[in-house]
């Protein structure tokens, strides 16, 4: 490679970090600026400020922005743990055993990802109103799973596709249990693969806004993303510009480091769901 | 697994149902593998197309929801309502309008993206990788929030930035018009999918083979002829992939313009008039006639993508 090309590469290269950081850094530039410096037309704060984040974590906004920010984390969790759990014994079905029908699951995962939500948003909001799981944390756990369910089952299929299923039949053949093969040998090759698919899943379900906006009223059960989108709404000529940015940094930076401290297996895991060499 | 896996996918679908074909062992094995998926499989169903058949139930009665008593059968006359209504019309336009243009952006953006990643110094490499899983980790309200905040009157830098621009100055209202506004809605969406645009491209480049490259090389193509000819061919399945995923998902779009615009300026999407019509209005019937509809757009979609280039999903899903 020519110091040229060499040249070039990292030019290109550092354009991408720019890219990628760019958005990310203007919110966390605006969440640092005090009330009166948030019109000052700059990309950066004239003095850093703390008093958005305070405002959001012990101030007026915090008994919008806390409970909103528990429902998240909780209806997350279990969404992702349910989605798991399920997909993880149809994947192992999928990639192991032989059976009719394998191909109508798949497809009707695939059928259900490209789902567009508002649809399904539209008849659940008036059952659930007569069923009363309407602002409850079950009546977004319910939904998260066409989220998170179809992508759970492709990723993890295709990680458990390249498991060496053999090794479970050597290690039986060296004396072990079917169950002691079963713990020794594949669930610690396995594993990587659950764990990668929980992230993802995770995310999907972090990132929604169609039904969290619409299938809750209060605080009992919304997620943050739907609590930032009316909370800017509560005022039409004052827009909470601050308070929102620090919420969205606060909401941003934990899914972010997860992003960097696993960036191997999710970059995996998102391509070997979609296209597999 | 390879092995078993080739078999697996037709033989097994068509050695079944064969009268002596299932010993006990198969059938033992078919019924634990429904017992294994089933669950899954169920839980699907109940979440998505149960909804749906609901929802074209309701589709076909006058029905509000603050109006209960007054809930009428009237046939297709939901539909008929929406479709002679501009409201729908400029809806889809709208939703075609940024399908098409962030469609088209994020392939060639994501296709340089990962050129780059692909060519990149191996010790810039994995921060590059870091750098493009950052929007995709970034939550879609929050991405739109940084952008509407970056381009509005009154906290943007962007007017004060590109003022030098011709059409740009301290007091261009980008949310003050259809244009502008979308212009926006398309570069946040562009900003945060194309990342995921690029992986499946950077996966599909990898699987061209090195050899074919080489072949070329000596055979005297230039690197514009071998990308022609050599690379994208090769690579059809990853870019059909993600032309059929980032065209249904952003057919869909709904987060961005719920923050940015909340549908001003002619710039509602059909995923929005779904939410206004049912949430907002609680027309449960004429709101379900459009979420029918939108689905039905999204199934004419994938069909024409599946039929039309022949994309084999089953094939490039990892299922050899």
């Amino acid at each position: 490679m020519s110091t040229r090309e060499r040249v070039l590469w990292i030019v290109a290269g550092i354009a991408i970090v720019v890219y990628a950081l760019f958005p990310v850094g203007w919110i966390v530039s605006l969440s640092l600026k005090s009330s009166d410096d948030i019109a000052n037309k700059q990309f950066l704060p004239t003095s850093v400020s703390w008093s958005n984040y305070e405002q959001i974590l012990v101030g007026d906004a915090a008994e919008l922005f806390l409970p909103a920010l528990r429902n998240s984390f909780g209806i997350c969790i279990i969404a992702t743990f349910l989605a798991c759990v399920l997909s993880m014994f149809a994947a192992y079905a999928i990639a192991r055993l032989d059976f009719r029908g394998k191909k109508l699951i798949l497809s009707t995962a695939l059928a259900v990802a490209i789902f567009p939500v508002i649809s399904i948003v539209t008849p659940l909001f008036n059952l659930w109103r007569q069923i009363g799981l309407y602002d409850t944390w079950p009546g977004l756990i319910i939904p998260y799973l066409s989220l998170t369910l179809p992508l759970s089952i492709w990723t993890m299929s295709a990680f458990f596709r390249e498991i060496p299923w053999e090794m479970e039949q050597a290690a039986q053949v060296d004396g072990a249990t079917t169950w002691q093969a079963f713990r020794k040998v594949i669930v610690p090759l396995a594993t990587p693969g659950v764990f990668t698919t929980a992230i993802l899943a995770f995310f999907i379900a972090w990132n929604d806004f169609a039904y969290g906006i619409s299938l809750t009223s209060t605080g009992a059960s919304r997620p943050v993303p739907a609590a930032l989108g009316l909370f800017s709404g509560a005022s039409q000529f004052e827009s909470p510009y601050g308070p929102i940015a620090a919420a969205a940094v606060i909401v941003t930076i934990p899914v972010v480091v997860l992003v960097l401290i696993f960036q191997r297996r999710i970059v995996a895991g998102l391509t070997n769901g979609a296209v597999k060499g | 697994m390879t092995t078993t896996e080739s078999t697996t996918a037709r033989p097994a679908a068509g050695a079944a149902p064969a009268p002596r074909g299932g010993s006990d062992r198969a059938r033992a094995e078919q019924k634990l593998g429904w017992y294994l998926a089933g669950p899954a499989f169920a839980v699907m169903l109940l979440v998505t197309a149960y909804p749906i058949v609901q929802a074209f139930y309701y589709s076909l009665f006058d029905y509000r929801l603050t109006d209960p008593e007054n809930i009428s059968f009237v046939g297709l006359k939901n539909y008929a309502v929406i479709l002679t209504d501009s409201i729908w019309w400029t809806s889809f336009g709208v939703t075609v309008f940024i399908t098409v243009v962030t469609v088209a952006v994020e392939l060639v953006l994501g296709f340089l993206l990962a050129l780059v990643m692909m060519n990149a110094l191996k010790a810039i490499r994995p921060v590059l990788r870091a750098a493009i899983l950052i929007p995709y980790a970034v939550i879609t309200v929050v991405s739109a929030f940084s952008w509407q905040y970056a381009f509005s009157l009154d906290s943007g830098f962007v007017n004060s930035w590109f003022d030098w621009l011709p059409g740009v100055s301290a007091d261009t209202d980008w949310f003050g018009s259809t244009g502008s506004s979308l212009f926006v809605i398309c570069l946040a969406e562009i900003w945060k999918t194309t990342p995921f645009v690029s992986l499946l491209l950077l996966a599909g480049l990898a699987q061209v083979p090195d050899v074919l490259q080489e072949a070329a090389r000596v055979d005297g193509a230039t690197w514009w002829q071998r990308m022609w000819k050599v690379t994208l061919p090769n690579m059809k399945a990853a870019i059909m992939v993600a032309l059929l995923f980032r065209t249904l998902d952003a057919f869909r779009v709904f987060d961005s313009v719920f923050v940015m615009t909340a549908g001003a300026n002619n710039t509602e999407t059909v995923s929005f008039l779904a939410y206004r019509q049912t949430i907002a209005r609680v027309e449960i019937g004429l709101g379900s006639a459009v979420s029918v509809l939108l689905f039905l757009s999204v199934v004419i979609i994938c069909i024409g993508f599946i039929k039309g280039f022949k994309v084999d999903l089953s094939q490039v899903r990892g299922e050899k």
